[in-house]
């Protein structure tokens, strides 16, 4: 109480005070409001109203109710996908994870060579998808590329992408390898917001490096690991690009994960009221998926992580 | 998408025509200065000007489907004739060519009568060709065939003491690019034809998916298998491709014998490897199947494309009069020139002029003799039985599904 008070009076001093004037009217979101109706609600509220009809985009769509629902809980290629799609995030997660943190708190320092290597691991990042995808495309040909040159070398199978695991592993390898960066820069402005005292506090008492990573690094990373997660998950979740372009869901299936379902069955086949549907379920996993980890990481609360201090 | 379908389902259908012009959407690729210059000459004496739209070839379908289903459809738009525009003509959007062809000599004794029929559907006429025709044919490299002693193959006998040579030597026999899928279902196509004949594959592109349970097509899958285990594709197949240059590569490096493709392998190689184009290239027939019942002179692949036309235009006779021009011997030779054999009845004559005379009559002669073209399942078929078809063939020849699963899941594909 003692705590709020004071907290509940500043906060009506200053409204008192100042009335709207540091505030923007409404009126100035309105563009902001109406371009993120446009562009975000509307299609997502048709993706879900299509998601109960059929329609092969040519005549108008006929609503077949919850046909398209029931389908996507026998489908065994929807199993399949949802699970390869978990899967892949699952070893994005984990492989993603531990690198763009050491990297980040690694990059958190500041000599001037950290400065330089920084900027040189940022650049995955600034290329394309697409000219990514390309460029392990060629690197991958069992034939020509690299990888036949120094696979054997390396004790990998050429063929690495004509293979059900080699093939997924790919995937999460050429996206990890592109949006490590990003996360790599998220954890090193997480580490440069720990206090120094924090560590000389440590040293003090005689903590090593490992013993400062382990009880004061990680610790005060937890909500930055959490944001880095919910995007990593969610990236994953809307994986495609590099699927399309590298393994075309194949071998067989083996990398056709919800997204790539997804286009298959509304731009491929046209059923895009079927589409709809595993559109609308992947939007519901992502949400719900991302609400879970906010929730568990104690992200919600916001408590401080200075809490002790 | 969702946003134009919704335009679509309130739009009155006015079509894309105005100020009397015509919209024709193309098939963005090399060839597309053929038919510009088609349009160029009709533009000068029509009232009528025709405008045409290149769509990059990537994009074509999608670009194709949205629009049909939006108010500012093409008037004329090049298609593969066939499942490619069935749900076009489900939905009445295409114009009716039959009485049309019928009447008009031109048209009627224009072209190939095999390739007219074969751009249909049920019998009825709803495009008229117009660009060269590209059937699949087994291309080798000469240079290892006369290496090892070896003539193209033209029985399964001769195919399989070719392999058996080609693996002893540690040379791949078949370049197949297996990521993309379509490779893999040439090899389907051409041994469901030698087999058990065109008839089966007809009775499925005519709607029967029991046709799927036919015993040719069991043995069809069963003869893949043993060309994949056999090693006849080599061990790698799946992570190459055609696109990108992988199979034609192998082909023309020496690493692969032969590979299975369609007549654009020519050009491709032309353009890839020159010289090996030039001096080493060779082709042949698919050779005949061991108890097979089809003719070993049927072909598949694709007879050519065509031209529709919306049944919503506004300029209907301008766009048959359009239509009547591509059976012209100036077009043909334009066509001739840029490397493609026209599906025109006089065409024979003009393939002299051809950047290569010798390919272009034998796939000339190859076609015009063909009791029966098959078009390209992927093409005959509408989208919902063509990709569930490519995934089960891919999944076939990666080894995840047997020949009888195979089969059980085409049958139940719906």
């Amino acid at each position: 109480m003692s705590v709020h008070t004071p907290h509940a009076k500043r906060r009506g001093d200053r409204k008192a005070a100042v009335g709207n004037v540091g505030r923007p009217p409404v009126g100035w979101a309105v563009p902001g409001i109406l371009f993120f109706a446009l562009f975000a609600i509307v299609p997502l509220a048709i993706a879900v109203y299509l998601s109960f009809t059929t329609w092969d985009g040519l005549d108008s769509p006929t609503l077949t109710g919850f046909d398209n629902w029931t389908r996507l809980f026998k489908d065994s290629e929807f199993g399949q996908a949802a699970w390869l799609t978990l899967l892949l995030t699952t070893i994005s997660w984990a492989f993603q994870t531990p690198v763009a943190l050491l990297l980040g708190v690694w990059a958190a320092g500041r000599q001037r060579t950290r400065a330089v290597l920084s900027a040189i691991f940022f650049i995955p990042l600034l290329l394309s998808t697409t000219a990514i995808a390309m460029l392990f495309h060629a690197l991958l040909d069992p034939n020509f590329g690299v990888i036949k040159e120094i696979g054997p070398w390396l004790g990998i199978d050429p063929n690495v992408m004509g293979s059900s695991t080699g093939a997924l592993l790919v995937v999460a390898f050429v996206g990890g390898w592109q949006f490590m960066p990003f996360h790599t820069l998220i954890y090193q402005g997480g580490a440069r917001q720990i206090p120094e005292v924090l560590y000389q506090a440590a040293s003090i008492d005689g903590a090593g490096m490992v013993r400062q990573f382990f009880h004061i690094t990680l610790p005060q990373l937890r909500h930055t690991m959490t944001t880095s997660s919910v995007l990593m998950i969610v990236g994953s979740l809307t994986y495609f690009d590099t699927v399309l372009i590298m393994t075309k869901g194949g071998p067989g299936t083996d990398t056709t994960i919800l997204p790539y379902l997804m286009y298959r069955t509304g731009f491929q086949t046209y059923d895009l009221g079927y589409a709809a549907a595993i559109a609308t379920a992947l939007v519901i996993v992502a949400t719900g998926l991302s609400l879970l980890l906010v929730r568990f990481s104690g992200f919600g609360s916001m408590r401080s992580t200075r809490e002790g201090m | 998408m969702a946003m134009a379908g919704l335009l679509a389902g309130c739009g009155s259908g006015a079509g894309g025509s105005d100020n009397g012009t015509l919209t024709a959407y193309v098939y963005g690729d090399d060839a597309v200065k053929v038919q510009q210059a088609a349009v160029d000459t009709f533009n000068k004496t029509s009232d009528v000007k025709v405008k045409l739209v290149s769509v990059p070839g990537t994009d074509y379908v999608n670009k194709l489907r949205s629009a049909m289903g939006s108010p500012s459809a093409p008037d004329i738009f090049f298609n593969w004739g066939g499942g490619s525009i069935k749900p076009y003509v489900d939905s009445d959007d295409l114009v009716d060519l039959t009485s049309t062809v019928k009447d008009d000599p031109t048209l009627k004794d224009g072209f190939l009568p095999s390739i007219m029929t074969a751009g249909g559907l049920d019998g009825k006429v709803y495009g008229v060709p117009m660009r060269g025709m590209q059937p699949v044919m087994l291309f080798y490299n000469k240079a290892l065939f006369a290496e090892h002693k070896l003539e193209a193959p033209k029985t399964w006998q001769d195919l399989q003491k070719a392999i058996a040579t080609f693996k002893a030597a540690g040379i791949t026999p078949f370049a197949l690019g297996g990521s993309d899928k379509w490779p893999e279902l040439m090899w389907m196509e051409y041994l469901l034809d030698r087999i058990g004949g065109p008839e089966v594959f007809q009775k499925i592109q005519n709607g029967d998916t029991e046709g799927w349970g036919d015993p040719a097509v069991l043995k069809t899958a069963q003869t893949v298998k043993e060309l994949i285990d056999d090693g006849a594709f080599g061990k790698n197949f799946n992570s190459v491709d055609y696109g990108n240059g992988g199979a034609p590569t192998l082909l023309n490096k020496g690493k692969a014998a032969m590979h299975l493709m369609g007549s654009w392998e020519y050009s491709t190689q032309l353009g890839k490897a020159p010289e090996f184009a030039k001096k080493d290239l060779g082709w042949t027939a698919f050779p005949t199947v061991a108890g097979g019942v089809g003719d070993p002179a049927n072909v598949v692949g694709n007879p050519t494309n065509y031209w529709s036309v919306n049944a919503r235009t506004k300029h209907k006779d301008a766009a048959i009069a359009f239509l009547k021009t591509m059976a012209s011997k100036s077009y043909s030779k334009a066509l001739v020139d840029n490397g493609d054999i026209p599906t025109t009845s006089n065409a024979a004559s003009m393939l002299s002029t051809s950047p290569n005379p010798e390919f272009a009559n034998d796939q000339y002669e190859m076609v015009q003799k063909a009791p029966s073209f098959t078009l390209s399942w992927d093409q005959a078929l509408e989208a919902q039985y063509a990709t569930p078809l490519l995934t089960e063939i891919s999944k076939l020849f990666a080894g995840k599904t047997t020949p009888e699963q195979f089969v059980e899941a085409m049958k139940a594909a719906k």
